[in-house]
């Protein structure tokens, strides 16, 4: 029996240890630690944005709120305005969604509610490895496939048939608004795609099953009684989407064309927030430009911040209904 | 009359069915297209070259782009060890030691973190390490990668760490084990195979950036040396090429967009079959 | 009070009920754990009113009671499991060899009062690891003090001839009843003063509960042992002590024979003869 309180000792002479001891235990300095990490990422956020703001005074004590309604864009002579840049911003995004919305929610639908699951998940997997493609890989396949494309094909189409409406006006070079839009449009139907189908799933089986028993169609069910249930959830995609489309910069800086022009015409090249900082901070010279182009940064930041507040509580909305 | 309108419905419900599984078959069609044509132009430009030799100067023509690929890795390498641990040990608090309202002000501000466009990031860097430092550096790029590398960092922690079920953490210490023993002998090692996808899935995710990195690493015609060096990497090459006036250059940027798609793809593609089998074993 | 058709022990094959023999060290029962006044809060509920109970060395004592009772929660608080939780609050006194339990070091305490729990909670270890993690954690480190500790944990939980040949396959690969057993010698390897088990057989089927019960017989003589089952033919068969629990309170302590054929309080004789619960 001696053995048996072997263990019994060893264990009593190792409490023994004190202070030491119960640093080894670890717990103060585990809590510490992990404390101190999360505390640091509050910190570098805040420094974060300090950074911005302190950086874009001169820029806000030259132009004040101004700097966001002219158009001017003249480094050379001093002059800097926002409204170019938020424009093309805008527009690209909006022309992207216009595209992508429809898409990604009728291919939603289809995984969701059409494929068999098996195929519907290999699809899905396939689709969400389009959304880790990086964006310059886009920007490349922009360049040297799609613009092409576009010349030689949709643009002809549309002057045709459509060219009396004043977005279709003008010379194509092909950098241009319409471009960067159809390259975004691609990029953001995957996010689309991935959330929509997932808010579409979880719409309960009882909901579809209750107007297929009425005698609806499936499509009818789907259209009238699934999509219903799970649209805020689907707006919340969309606002993803819209969020992801807002802040990319290498594609579309690829194929804007980077002028900064405010045009009616799809055709004519444009600038982006993204593309004008992503072409231009790095020449930068004089703090008004900098502090400009910092400036714009900030912009697009709270913009994206208001639109991922949105997109989430939309999402969440849907989700704690229990859909 | 009825059978009219049921013909009429049972149309639309063809259509529109129909219609949906084309557009399916567009998104997906886009898909192979963008690997198809990369596979072929890029694979097509690949050679022995690209990986072995430097940039020529301009008009020249041939070259390569080792030293891209060893200064993404090395951006890459900085990034991690920036991102990963302080990622890592804030997930750790939030799951094991966090009050609610602290959890729910650093979870947001995780989120806000994460929605910050990436070339707003690259700003931020500069600001905090390209101006006081004088110089552009690889440090710089990968304090800017690390930042983002932050966020999913810290959300992956934290939801694998949860999943671990309560049973292992009152096990352990009902042996006599304290919290943090608890935490990091039982309860990060029941997680390990999710924590580690979630950090793949976050590299790859990061790999691919270039915004960031255009005014921080900046890039270099040659090797760099030591980190406070201007760097080449991979995704700024390409961008660069791109929009040089040269045939060559150009297939040089599809050689290289091949490798850096094939390098994010694998990375993304082990790391979801990771957590697929992570998660059938967990049926049991 | 008592009729025969009440007796609720089951005089069949099973050895006989421990009470019934002629225990000379009953008499000088040692007392090795003692709980004095308790009282447990989960923030303002009370859970737990006035306990007193006094637990003896080298004996089974079991918890009884319906669903809810309080049985659990004062087995964890025995080794301040509960303190893990958020909001929960504890008053009175414990001692275990008369020294107050509240004052060493939580995770001495729980080192010396170990517990098994209802649904086996192996480590994703090997079947080593998950032995030797107590020992580990608890700062030994001799590979050869180890390996000892293992085995003979491994054979005092009727384990070893099962498992010697795969001690360095993972924990998971073993089967309900084996990975109950598994956790009990986990337990038994940092050589626990006492042994609290809460409803360890609750999710076993009837074979493995039968080899669980042998087993938990045998360790009587190297530990205490205290048990909360719902299954009142367990404790009959079992324990040398039965406590009965009732929302909070311990209403009936006594030797196992006497709570289950001569009750003293109404509340324990219903409950025996399945009035409720």
């Amino acid at each position: 029996m001696a053995s048996s309180t072997y263990i019994t000792d060893e264990l009593r002479s190792l409490r023994n240890g004190g202070l030491l001891q119960r640093l080894r235990g670890g717990d103060e300095i585990a809590y510490l630690i992990t404390l101190a990490s999360a505390v640091g990422i509050l910190l570098l956020v805040a420094l974060l944005v300090l950074e911005l703001w302190s950086n874009s005074q001169p820029t806000v004590k030259t132009f004040g709120w101004s700097f966001l309604t002219s158009s001017k864009w003249d480094p050379n002579s001093g002059k800097f305005g926002a409204l170019p840049f938020i424009y093309g911003t805008c527009v690209t995004s909006l022309l992207a969604l216009i595209i992508a919305v429809p898409l990604g929610v009728a291919s939603s639908i289809f995984l969701a509610e059409m494929a068999p699951p098996k195929f519907s998940n290999i699809l899905t997997f396939l689709i969400e490895l389009l959304a880790a493609v990086p964006s310059v890989i886009y920007g490349l396949l922009g360049i040297f496939i799609l613009v092409p494309l576009i010349r030689a094909y949709l643009v002809p189409v549309l002057t045709k048939t459509l060219g009396f409406l004043p977005i279709f006006q003008g010379d194509f070079y092909g950098v241009s608004f319409l471009s960067a839009g159809l390259v975004l449009s691609v990029m953001v139907v995957p996010f689309i795609i991935s959330v929509s189908r997932e808010v579409l799933i979880a719409v309960p089986v009882e909901q579809r099953e209750a107007a297929l028993a009425l005698g609806a169609t499936k499509w009818e069910a789907t259209w009238q009684i699934v999509i219903p249930n799970a649209s805020t959830g689907i707006i919340g995609s969309v606002f993803l989407a819209l969020a992801r489309a807002l802040g990319e910069t290498m594609a579309v800086t690829m194929v804007i064309g980077n002028t900064p022009k405010i045009t009616a015409s799809l055709l004519s090249p444009g600038y982006s927030i993204a593309a004008v900082i992503a072409n231009e901070f790095a020449e930068a010279s004089g703090s008004l430009y900098i502090s400009s182009l910092i400036f714009l940064g900030l912009v697009l930041f709270g913009l994206t911040i208001v639109i991922n507040a949105m997109a989430r509580l939309l999402i969440l909305t849907t989700s704690r209904r229990g859909v | 009359m009825m059978m009219e309108i049921s013909a009429r419905r049972r149309v639309t419900n063809a259509v529109m069915l129909s219609l949906s599984g084309i557009c399916t078959l567009l998104v997906i069609g886009v898909l192979f297209f963008i690997l198809g044509y990369l596979l072929w132009e890029g694979a097509r430009s690949l050679n022995l070259d690209f990986f072995t030799k430097l940039p020529k100067p301009s008009g020249e023509t041939g070259g390569g782009m080792a030293n891209a690929i060893v200064g993404s890795g090395k951006v890459l390498l900085i990034a991690t060890l920036i991102g990963v641990p302080i990622g890592f040990l804030a997930g750790v608090f939030l799951a094991e030691y966090s009050g609610k309202m602290f959890a729910f002000t650093l979870r947001y501000t995780v989120d806000l973190l994460n929605g910050v466009p990436s070339i707003v990031v690259g700003i931020v860097a500069y600001a905090l390490v390209v101006r006081p430092m004088g110089h552009f550096s690889a440090l710089a790029g990968g304090v800017a990668l690390g930042i983002m590398m932050i966020p999913i960092a810290v959300r992956t922690t934290e939801e694998f760490l949860r999943s671990v079920p309560n049973s292992m953490r009152e096990g352990a210490m009902a042996l006599g084990a304290t919290k943090a023993k608890t935490i990091f002998t039982v309860v990060v090692p029941a997680a390990i195979s999710g924590l580690l996808s979630g950090m793949m899935l976050n590299l790859a995710r990061v790999a691919g950036e270039t915004a960031p990195l255009l005014f921080t690493a900046l890039g270099n015609m040659f090797w760099s040396h030591g980190w406070l060096q201007p760097i080449a990497t991979l995704p700024v090459m390409i961008y660069n090429y791109a929009l040089a006036p040269d045939e060559d250059l150009h297939q040089q940027a599809w050689a290289a967009g091949f490798v850096l798609l094939a390098l994010v793809l694998v990375i993304n593609i082990t790391a979801r079959l990771i957590i697929a089998r992570g998660a059938a074993g967990l049926r049991r | 009070m008592a009729t025969p058709q009440r007796q609720v022990l089951s005089e069949s094959t099973m050895p006989p009920p421990a009470s019934d023999v002629i225990d000379p060290v009953k008499t000088h029962a040692v007392c090795k754990l003692k709980a004095t006044s308790l009282n447990f809060y989960y923030g303002s509920f009370q859970a737990l009113h006035d306990i007193s109970i006094d637990i003896s060395s080298n004996k089974i004592t079991a918890f009884i009671g319906p669903s809810g009772c309080g049985k659990s929660t004062f087995l964890r608080t025995m080794n301040r499991m509960n303190e893990a939780l958020r909001n929960t609050r504890v008053e009175g006194d414990l001692r275990l060899d008369n020294e107050d339990l509240f004052s060493i070091n939580v995770t001495d305490v729980r080192r010396r009062v170990g517990m098994v729990f209802q649904k086996s909670n192996p480590f994703p270890k090997t079947i080593f690891d998950n032995v030797a993690y107590g020992l580990r954690v608890n700062g030994i480190r001799k590979k050869s003090v180890i390996e000892g500790a293992v085995e003979k944990s491994l054979q005092r939980a009727a384990l070893w001839s099962e498992v010697k040949d795969k001690l360095h396959k993972p924990a998971s690969a073993l089967s309900g009843g084996q990975q109950q057993r598994l956790c009990i010698a986990r337990a038994l390897a940092v050589e626990p003063e006492v042994l609290l088990l809460d409803e360890p057989c609750s999710a076993l089927d009837p074979i493995a509960t039968l080899k669980i019960e042998e087993l938990l017989f045998q360790l009587k003589t190297l530990t205490t042992i205290v048990i909360v089952t719902h299954n009142m033919q367990q404790a009959a068969r079992l324990a040398d002590y039965t406590g009965f629990f009732l929302l909070g309170k311990l209403i009936e302590f006594d030797d196992t024979k006497k709570i289950f054929q001569n009750p003293s309080k109404k509340e324990t004789e219903d409950y025996v003869t399945g009035r409720f619960g």
